[in-house]
């Protein structure tokens, strides 16, 4: 039978909430469509997780509980999805468009012979055509894209829905793997996180986003105690990581990570269609810039026409008595 | 390392008027130098493969400018998906051998971010994406990538294939001698048939806006606490 699968991703023993957004769709096609929305889960939590799938409507959830899925690395990815994927035979493949995800799309579209919809704002299921919209010339249009292909794969940019439970019996379905790692050609020899990387910025509930206006260690001093005072994960703008102030890993936007927080900091961003294509989907955006006219302001929630070095000062002490 | 780096043409997304102004794909620019850094103190070469129309040749003059060694071009007027670039290049590659295939993460006119690991399946090759970072060591290739939480640091045998981020290096400005070498330099052309599409784009249209939002105007001290306010009570979200 037919069903649309959702590769649901893990991090600090949860599924990511990409995933159950992405799932969450995946459920209302599955559902216009009259088919059932399943799961798989890599790694040694998967077991663990077959509930939480369930409670966002997964009536299968296919486990491959291997620690060989606790570090990513992509060849043993592309053999367990692609082991699945046979052993399933839906007609979409759905997963949330994270980095570890990206890594895998084409090479397991070549595997298991599929069409890709990647990085998708949004997606549809009507007779025998999947189609999306997704952003395209680095954000600055949308192209509807469609396919007729057997077995196609959509991943979907995090903040595109909302993640929604509709809880079901889960039935844990385990698939047995075997992987030979000698053979691969790849190793993972380390994973190195940079100092404030300790809130995962794709998922986290408020980031505090940091541009060339904070220029300087005691502006980022600013940022950084806002970001405690809210428990933000913090981001940059690519112009000022290319100052060396933030890390790569900070960077938000179409060549960096999309975030979709309840509230967004914008501090001493211009905001350039390449940041925004970023984070546009964040509910609350506030934006701090000293220049009224910054295009920052054409998306924020709430705009405040001022230099972030006379404002932050102010905000955190509010905002800690507020939150305190 | 024997290097070849797969560019593409793409239309200039960083102009504020699009003009129709074809570049080389700043991910692509990327690879070229990041192969040509790796490179610098050895005689092995940087080639370049492009898929694309007859005009790309200007394309590929800029990258052989940078300082790349030779070129083939694969003509096809044809649209061509992620797919279809994917299995054109691997029929080069499977007459052409070299230690590292590099490309861009992604192409700047589709962003879809596909072609260099469907590169690497088909040819059978480890691969890695998103690099910011490349070193040889003997025969292995060591990739620094960007990964959801920090950095990875992946050892890829060679032959392998990688896809490289903009946050890798500044590209060089071709100079006017690498200009004029350029001019000289022979350019393979090999007319190719583009396979199908598996999927197809049906319009193009300008993203969505976000509704309107507040200006929050006065003294900084009264535009704090009216957005704290309007954060607890308006937005709920502290």
């Amino acid at each position: 039978m037919s069903s649309i699968l959702v590769f649901c991703s893990v991090q600090d023993h949860r599924i990511k909430r990409s995933s159950l957004e992405a799932m969450s769709r995946a459920r209302h096609v599955a559902q216009e469509n009259g088919v059932p929305v399943e799961a798989v889960i890599l790694g040694s939590d998967a077991s663990t997780l077959v509930p939480e799938a369930a409670q966002y409507g997964a009536s299968r959830v296919y486990t491959i509980s291997n620690p060989l899925f606790n570090a990513h690395l992509n060849a043993p990815v592309v053999s367990a999805l692609d082991a699945v994927l046979k052993q399933v035979q839906p007609r979409m493949l759905v997963a949330a468009s994270t980095e570890a995800v990206k890594d895998v799309l084409g090479a397991l579209a070549v595997r298991s012979n599929a069409a890709v919809l990647p990085d998708v704002a949004s997606f549809e299921w009507n007779g025998d055509t999947i189609s999306c919209q997704r952003p395209v010339l680095a954000a600055k249009k949308m192209a509807a894209t469609s396919t007729r292909h057997p077995l196609v794969f959509v991943s979907v940019r995090s903040g595109s829905y909302e993640a929604t439970e509709a809880p079901v019996d889960g039935q844990e379905v385990a698939v047995p793997f075997e992987f030979d790692t000698a053979s691969l050609g790849i190793t993972l020899r380390e994973i190195v996180s940079q100092a404030g990387d300790t809130v995962d910025l794709s998922e986290a509930r408020v980031v505090v986003a940091a541009g060339r206006g904070v220029r300087d260690e005691s502006g980022r001093q600013l940022v950084q105690e806002l970001a405690d005072i809210t428990g933000a994960a913090i981001g940059a703008s690519r112009a000022v990581v290319e100052t060396g102030l933030f890390p790569a890993t900070a960077q938000i936007g179409q060549t960096g990570k999309v975030v979709s927080p309840d509230l967004y900091f914008a501090v001493g961003i211009s905001g350039a269609v390449q940041h925004t294509a970023g984070m546009a989907n964040s509910r609350i955006i506030v934006a701090i810039n000293k220049d009224p006219d910054a295009p920052i302001f054409d998306v924020a929630t709430y705009g405040l026409v001022g230099d972030c070095f006379t404002i932050l000062p102010l905000l955190n002490a509010a905002l800690k008595e507020a939150l305190a | 390392m024997k290097f070849c780096v797969c560019i593409k043409q793409v239309p200039d997304v960083q102009a504020t008027v699009q003009t129709g102004r074809m570049v080389l794909n700043a991910y692509d620019a990327s690879a070229v130098e990041e192969a040509l850094v790796l490179n610098a103190s050895n005689e092995d070469p940087v080639d370049l493969v492009l898929v694309g129309g007859p005009t790309a040749t200007e394309t590929i003059r800029k990258a052989l400018a940078m300082g790349a060694s030779d070129a083939t071009h694969l003509v096809t007027e044809d649209v061509a998906d992620s797919h279809a670039i994917a299995e054109l290049l691997a029929a080069h590659f499977q007459a052409h051998n070299y230690d590292v295939i590099l490309t861009g993460k992604q192409s700047q006119d589709s962003d879809a971010g596909l072609a260099g690991s469907m590169l690497a399946e088909r040819l059978g090759l480890p691969y890695a994406t998103n690099a910011v970072g490349l070193a040889a060591e003997g025969s292995t290739l060591i990739v620094t990538r960007q990964g959801d939480a920090g950095q990875e640091i992946i050892a890829l045998e060679t032959p392998c294939v990688v896809t490289c981020s903009n946050d890798m290096n500044n590209p060089r400005i071709p100079a006017l001698k690498g200009i004029m070498a350029a001019k000289r330099k022979q350019i393979a052309t090999q007319e190719v048939v583009t396979p199908a599409p598996r999927s197809t784009v049906t319009e193009t249209t300008d993203p969505p806006g976000r509704e309107p939002g507040i200006k929050i105007e006065g003294e900084p001290a009264e535009m704090v606490a009216d957005l704290v306010r309007r954060l607890d009570a308006e937005a709920g979200v502290i």
